[in-house]
């Protein structure tokens, strides 16, 4: 039992006391608390166990730059893995358990492995487990490696806010320099957002300790808030700002507590103000890793923050002055300190329950040894915005150097250490003025390891990186940074280096005989900490992630009893009761269909027929006004693309009924060669596909259930392929003799608004005909039947016109058009393409099929259905030279099974066209 | 100095201090006779392949930084040879079956881990392009199987089988010799046994413009001074379009910003390789224990190798609605890299326009995978000058011949 | 995320732009007799700059097909030019 809660003093509200477990065993902390200061406070020193050795782990760190103490924590039922012990909030009842140790950390069976580390450096994985192979170790490998256990839960409510905002300034970190910054931006009349990832602002000030401009740090503290919130300016405590993205975005993750949510905030700011502070700096000496062996800093802060002393008889290895400033207020506390200078001679940790320290041929009597190798200023956030660093020598540490756009940096995170320097700079970058010169430098010498010794040293305490795997790695020839970073997997774990990175660096350096800036530095890479995968989430779920377009008959669609599916991105009628009842209904009498997704695409213009040439395989301009033309529009690849009718309103109008799933896609590629390579003031495009329904009515009934309507279209005079225009009541709408499934059909186009009534009507009528509704389904298996393709589904990446029996246009149309160039290449020459082509067989053959030839494939069954109008199976296939192959014999090959079928014609029923006008 | 258990016991004896260099850091030669542009996967097996299969002495390696440290450093390490043509099967194919061999071969255990992957099916009619796919792959002698919604669970129970999923999952696709491997191992292993072969690896040695006389490739400028070559091969990935404009002709290729990502270290989760075509997402668990988690390219064509948040979005909500008990899962960390996508999302192999100058780049999302395969036939290209039958449809002048090798639609996602 | 302006919106999420193309790709007259090689180099081939960069970008809620100069490589943006030679 070392540590212990000092009698007073702390953020810690001392009258609500807390319950909870560690490793199973109860203690007590206070309301303010986090899991790892309330451990502490009860004298417990084992906090984890090492990724590899599993070495005992005692708390590093106060904040997140911790690497050991990392618990899963279960609160009234709900588990988090991997959370830091220094970052999670103390909660009554919290049940917290050690992350890769068992049965708890202080006791745990693993431990045995370290006895072994000799056979573990750095990469031996990469020379061993080759033989027989590496699969045969992995399993226990990966049970061994690991940290938190996920228990696939999931948390209801657990679903991150998303805001968007923006600043003028947005000041990340608020410490001393952040705070005065702010509110002087703020007073100056800038829109400033402070964030904070503590639940309070202070920063360093609390630890530190001593009066800030002659009032107390909580005082002047509050002081700031104050003017900041009085001056419009805006503050977000418990909020991480975790990276910085293109054109100044910046992500912040604002906490609200266990197993809630995060929001996610994206705040474009017009500048960015650095004042992230500065981290500990480890010492690189023998046994560093003893539980008890913590950095100066977070000793410090649970001493301030959470009223707890580390250790009572203290001894601490520094290389700064930050060390003296401490003594004093780690012997009010009740401790007794001694300092040890760091820079003369190495130190060496004694006994497994810390004891002493052996310094400089000396052995001091220690229970907690606190280490301050410098400070390494925050930088990360910098990096992301591609900023560069300097190397500072009086402080031995990389400072912000070329500043990004709009990005400036104040304080210890700019390595001026200094309060009273620091205020006035961060005051004077608040609004975009020259720092005055530091007037008070606080010097930091680097240390260097002792890389001659034999003892073990420490690097990263969670990964179990130690001076010699850096060695190892040096003399291997891993010796740029990211080689070393890889090959010994420095930094690497969840804290990412915070504090290894720089005492890895400073080795490697060391080694290679140069200095740190020749070694380089690793890559920072949001986010900045770990952040909960929900954080990107919010409310792009469920439904909402890709939303489904809806019908404005989808009310009548259910209640006519309708299974409704996914169909390009619509939710349609996939079949009202039994498909084959449906195509029979259709077929015999008469069936109503809501094709309302079609495209609805209008081209107007004194150059929309010319436009339309171009764009489309087929020759549009030659089509009359009323009539209408069905065409395919190609890449410039020549692979086709969409297919559907043209019509002509008038000389200058057009609409085109794409595919339903291609409307998006189509009114693009108008638009874009629209506008480059036309005239954009002679023709225009305008999508109307989603104020217009459109309803078809088709079977050989179609005729006298329009007539019942009484749309006010000449029926008699109604060719196929033409259209009119009619109403129904005092809406007007349009009649397109066009046809899917080979009967006669009339397709009503009119305004979505209408559709309900419409619908009533139709309906009526069409089941007064031994009609009724049919699914996509139904409509499917007819255009099978007819041999109608679907785009996409007979046809694929390959598929050129003349591979679907229309080849005139490629030979004939002598305007130019899209892709017209390719349908003349090599391969669209090849007389073996794969064609069009229709199967008969005994049994239904499996879509997805493949014919074959021995093994090798020369096609695929596209569409098969069992035709309930011809009661006998057909497919619909691709078939390599197939339009030449009509009447043979052919092997269609489905997971190893072969069955024998025949190729026919893509059209299986009336292929003369005469049920047109039944 | 070989690898095994046996070594690194020995070698425990003395504190390790006998480990010789992975590889030298030679000076580079006035002349070689192949150089090497590029030290990623592809350069460095390339090189190592035409030291082993092709007897060729003098090769140089020039990387810019550090070697494995441009996509082959930075990528998902999924490997897998479900392709629907046969020309894609039988290169990737190739390359699984060389990567099932890798570490014997090189001495290095690049931990290649076959335990499958597969994509996920969320619609019947998904079910028949699924089938057409799993009949692909058998014809082309690939192993793959198609899975019913409980033999997908039975896999990953992670996965999405609740009744409100937006993506509800009917079956999969599977191929058990897929895997992933670790990706540094694979740069590390070929340059390694590269450099054991006598193979110069040159690195922070940037290739600054090529030496042509008389419309012939001789060589190139470096940062490290003028290299000389009878032939020069390009393996630089996003950077193709740069080599390309210092040989003065263009490339059908555009770069982009590939992300990944990577969350905090968890006991075991998944033991496959998931993708979700709907969502766009796949992932699979490290050994250390991080889900790796991969996605769709940026939006915007870029060189920068950092990414961009709108498909951060993208990705991560796609594996959240993919595997909704990974919400509370942290990420650690993610990146991209700059990735050379061709217009079919196949490879270029082949001659350039400019004579001495070959090229092996356009894997874009995918070439990982195929850094064996990918190695093997460049190297045969660069010794004999010729094409091996495996590379030939792979050739730039397919795009003259408009015989683009397109699995865009294929597999609806390339990785 | 980035925000790139539209010569018709102004400044918008990139979210709400598609890439076209980069600039100054002329369709051969294909009227006329056009080699492979020509044809290919036309539909496939492309600069694809690292620095600075003209491209065709669709804003997509207004529809505008516009010019972009940007690079590639810092992602700064650098301006945007309508494709229409008349406005001003
Ligand atoms: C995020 C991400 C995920 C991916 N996931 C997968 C996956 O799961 N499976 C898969 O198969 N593939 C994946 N890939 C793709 C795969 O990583 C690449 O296709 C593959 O690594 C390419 O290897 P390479 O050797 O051609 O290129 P690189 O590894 O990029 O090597 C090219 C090298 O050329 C160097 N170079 C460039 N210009 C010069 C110059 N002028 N002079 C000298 N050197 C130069 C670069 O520094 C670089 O090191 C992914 C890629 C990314 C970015
Ligand atoms: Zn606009």
């Amino acid at each position: 039992m070392t540590g212990f809660r000092t009698p007073q003093g702390g953020l810690i509200d001392r009258s609500k006391p807390l319950e909870f477990t560690f490793d199973g065993r109860s203690y007590s902390g206070f309301q303010g608390d986090t899991l790892a200061s309330a451990l502490l406070a009860n004298g417990v020193r084992i906090m984890g166990r090492s990724f590899k050795y599993h070495r005992p782990r005692g708390v590093w760190g106060a904040w997140f730059d911790d690497p050991n103490a990392i618990f899963d924590v279960t609160l009234n039922g709900r588990t988090l893995p991997n959370c830091a012990a220094t970052t999670t909030a103390l909660i009554d009842g919290m049940q917290a358990r050690a992350v890769n140790a068992f049965p708890t950390a202080k006791h745990d069976l693993k431990g045995v492995l370290d006895r072994f580390h000799a056979l573990m450096p750095a990469g031996f994985y990469y020379k061993t487990f080759i033989w027989p192979n590496w699969h045969l170790f992995e399993g226990m490998i990966r049970k061994m490696a690991g940290l938190g256990r996920l228990d696939g839960e999931l948390i209801a409510g657990y679903q991150s806010a998303q805001h968007h905002d923006r600043c003028d300034l947005l000041v990340v970190g608020g410490g001393g320099a952040g705070l005065a910054a702010a509110r002087h931006a703020a007073e100056a009349g800038q829109n400033v957002l402070l964030i904070e990832d503590h639940p309070a602002l202070g920063g360093g000030l609390f630890r530190r300790a001593l009066p800030v401009e002659g009032q107390s740090p909580a005082d002047w503290i509050a002081a700031q808030q104050a003017a900041i919130l009085a001056a419009g300016g805006r503050i977000l405590t418990g909020t991480t700002a975790f990276g910085v993205f293109d054109h100044n975005m910046v992500g912040l993750a604002q906490d609200h507590g266990f197993a809630k949510a995060p929001s996610l905030w994206r705040i474009r700011a017009r500048r960015i103000l650095m004042t992230t502070g500065a981290l500990e700096r480890p010492v690189t000496f023998a046994n560093n890793d003893r539980p008890g062996v913590m950095g100066l800093d977070g000793a410090l802060e649970y001493l301030a923050r959470y009223g707890v002393a580390a250790g009572r008889d203290i001894a601490v290895l520094s290389n700064n002055t930050f060390a003296t400033a401490a003594q004093p207020l780690l012997e009010q506390a009740g401790c007794k300190v001694t300092l040890l200078d760091a820079t003369r001679g190495p130190a060496k940790a004694i006994g497994k329950t810390l004891r002493a320290v052996d310094h400089n041929g000396q052995r001091i009597a220690c229970d907690t040894l606190l280490v301050s190798g410098g400070r390494t200023p925050v930088v990360h956030l910098w990096r992301h915005a591609g900023g560069k660093l300097d190397w500072n020598n009086t402080i031995s540490a990389f400072v912000p150097g070329h500043a990004p756009d709009g990005m400036a940096a104040a304080g210890a995170a700019n390595g001026t250490y200094d309060l009273d320097d620091a205020l006035s700079e961060a005051r004077a970058v608040a609004l975009n003025h020259a720092a005055p010169p530091a007037r008070k430098p606080v010097p930091m010498p680097l240390l260097q390891p002792d890389t001659n010794s034999n003892t073990r040293q420490w690097i990263d305490l969670q990964h179990d990186v130690t001076l010699k795997d850096i060695k190892l790695a040096a003399q291997e020839n891993y010796v740029s940074v990211e080689h070393l970073k890889r090959y010994t997997t420095l930094g690497m774990a969840p804290d990412q280096g915070k504090t290894a990175n720089m005492a890895g660096l400073a080795a490697m350096a060391q080694l290679q005989g140069q200095s740190i800036p020749e070694t380089g530095t690793t890559t920072f890479r949001p986010p900045f900490v770990p952040v909960p995968l929900e954080l990107y989430h919010g409310a792009r779920r469920g439904q909402l992630f890709n939303p489904l377009k809806r019908l404005p008959l989808e009310n009548r669609h259910r209640a006519a009893g309708a299974a409704l599916g996914e169909y390009g991105g619509w939710l349609r009628p996939a079949w009202y009761s039994d498909i084959d009842a449906e195509v029979r209904m259709a077929r015999n009498h008469v069936g109503l269909l809501d094709a309302t997704p079609l495209g609805k695409i209008e081209v107007m213009g004194p150059d929309a027929a010319k436009f339309l040439d171009f764009v489309y395989y087929n020759t549009i301009a030659t089509l009359k006004p009323g009539h209408i033309r069905y065409g395919f529009m190609l890449t410039e690849g020549g692979i086709v693309f969409d297919d559907g009718v043209v019509a002509r309103m008038d000389p200058n109008r057009f609409v085109i009924s794409c595919s339903s799933s291609h409307v998006a896609g189509v009114t693009a590629l108008l638009e874009s060669w629209r506008q480059d390579g036309n005239d954009p003031d002679r023709v225009f495009i305008h999508d109307t596909t989603a104020n217009w329904a459109t309803l078809t009515i088709t079977g050989p009934q179609a005729k006298p259930v329009m007539q019942a309507l009484d749309l006010g279209v000449d029926l008699a005079g109604f060719a196929h392929m033409t259209w009119q225009t009619g109403h129904f009541h005092d809406t007007p709408l349009r009649v397109a003799r066009v046809s899917f499934t080979g009967d006669t059909s009339f397709e009503i186009t009119l305004p979505s608004a209408q559709a309900e009534p419409f619908w009533d009507t139709a309906l009526q009528l069409v089941q007064a005909e031994n009609g009724g509704p049919i699914g996509i389904e139904a409509v499917s298996h007819m255009r099978a039947e007819k041999g109608f393709i679907i785009i996409g589904k007979d046809t694929d990446g390959e598929t050129m016109p003349h591979d679907l029996g229309f080849s005139i246009p490629r030979r004939k149309k002598r305007a130019a058009f899209v892709g017209d160039r390719s349908l003349h290449s090599e391969t669209a020459n090849r007389p073996d393409r794969r064609q069009l082509v229709g199967l008969r067989s005994d049994t239904l053959l499996p879509t997805g099929a493949h014919l074959v030839t021995g093994k090798r494939s020369i096609g695929t069954v596209t569409s098969s259905y069992h035709s309930p109008t011809l009661n006998h199976p057909i497919a619909l296939a691709l078939l390599e030279n197939g339009a030449n192959r009509h009447g043979e014999a052919i092997t269609v090959w489905h997971m190893d099974r072969e069955i024998p079928a025949t190729v026919t014609a893509p059209c299986f029923l009336d292929p003369k066209g005469d049920r047109l006008d039944a | 100095m070989a690898y095994s258990a046996f070594a690194l016991l020995r070698h425990a004896f003395n504190g390790h201090n006998g480990w010789k260099p992975a590889w030298r850091s030679p000076k580079p030669q006035a002349e070689y006779d192949i150089v090497i542009i590029g030290g990623g996967g592809h350069g460095l097996a390339t090189a190592y392949y035409l030291a082993k299969n092709h007897g060729v002495r003098r090769i140089a390696v020039l990387e810019k930084g550090w070697l494995g440290g441009g996509n082959t450093g930075r990528n998902t390490t999924t490997i897998r040879s479900n392709y629907f043509y046969p020309e894609s099967a039988a290169l990737y194919d190739l390359s699984v079956r060389l990567y099932e061999n890798l570490s014997r071969e090189l001495n290095y255990n690049v931990m290649f881990s076959q335990r499958g992957l597969m994509f996920l099916v969320h619609s019947e009619p998904e079910m028949e392009i699924a089938a057409r796919t799993v009949n692909a792959m058998r014809l082309n002698g690939v192993d793959a199987e198609l899975l019913d919604r409980d033999a997908v669970r039975k896999r990953a129970p992670v996965l999405n089988f609740r009744d409100d999923a937006r993506y509800p999952i009917h079956g999969g696709v599977f191929q058990g010799r897929a895997g992933t491997a670790r990706h540094d191992a694979v740069a590390w292993g070929y340059a390694r046994a590269a450099d054991r072969q006598g193979v110069d690896i040159i690195q922070n040695c940037e290739v600054t413009g090529l030496l042509i006389e008389n419309g012939i490739c001789k060589g190139v400028e470096t940062s490290k001074g003028r290299i000389r070559a009878g032939r020069v091969g390009g393996a630089v990935a996003g950077h193709s379009s740069v080599l390309a404009g210092m040989g003065g002709f263009q490339l059908p290729i555009q770069s982009y910003a590939l992300q990944a990502f990577v969350s905090e270290p968890l006991k075991p989760v998944i033991d496959t390789v998931a993708f979700s075509p709907a969502t766009g997402t796949y992932f699979c668990q490290s050994d250390k224990g991080g889900l790796v988690i991969g996605g769709a390219l940026d939006r915007v064509p870029s060189y920068g190798q950092r990414g961009n948040m709108p498909v951060q979005e993208q990705v991560l909500s796609g594996l959240i609605e993919m595997a909704p008990a990974l919400a509370k899962v942290k990420l650690l960390r993610h990146w991209a890299g700059n990735v050379d996508v061709t217009p079919d999302s196949s490879p270029l192999i082949g001659p350039t326009p400019l004579e001495g100058l070959f090229i092996n780049c356009g894997w874009g999302t995918g070439g990982f995978k195929a850094i064996p395969a990918g190695g093997y036939l460049f190297a045969h290209l660069l010794a004999t000058g010729n094409h091996h039958a495996i590379s030939r449809p792979f050739d730039l002048d397919r795009f003259a011949r408009g015989a683009l090798i397109d699995e865009g639609a294929a597999s609806g996602i390339a990785h | 995320m980035q925000q790139f302006p539209c010569p018709f919106c102004g400044l918008r999420d990139e979210r709400e732009f598609h890439f076209a193309a980069e600039a100054g790709k002329i369709r051969p007259d294909t009227t006329q007799p056009v080699s492979d090689a020509d044809w290919a180099a036309y539909l496939h081939n492309r600069k694809n700059p690292k620095g600075e960069t003209r491209e065709v970008w669709i804003h997509t809620p207004c529809a505008e097909v516009f010019i972009l100069k940007r690079d590639t490589l810092s992602m700064a943006v650098l301006g945007c030019e309508p494709l229409r030679k008349d406005i001003p």
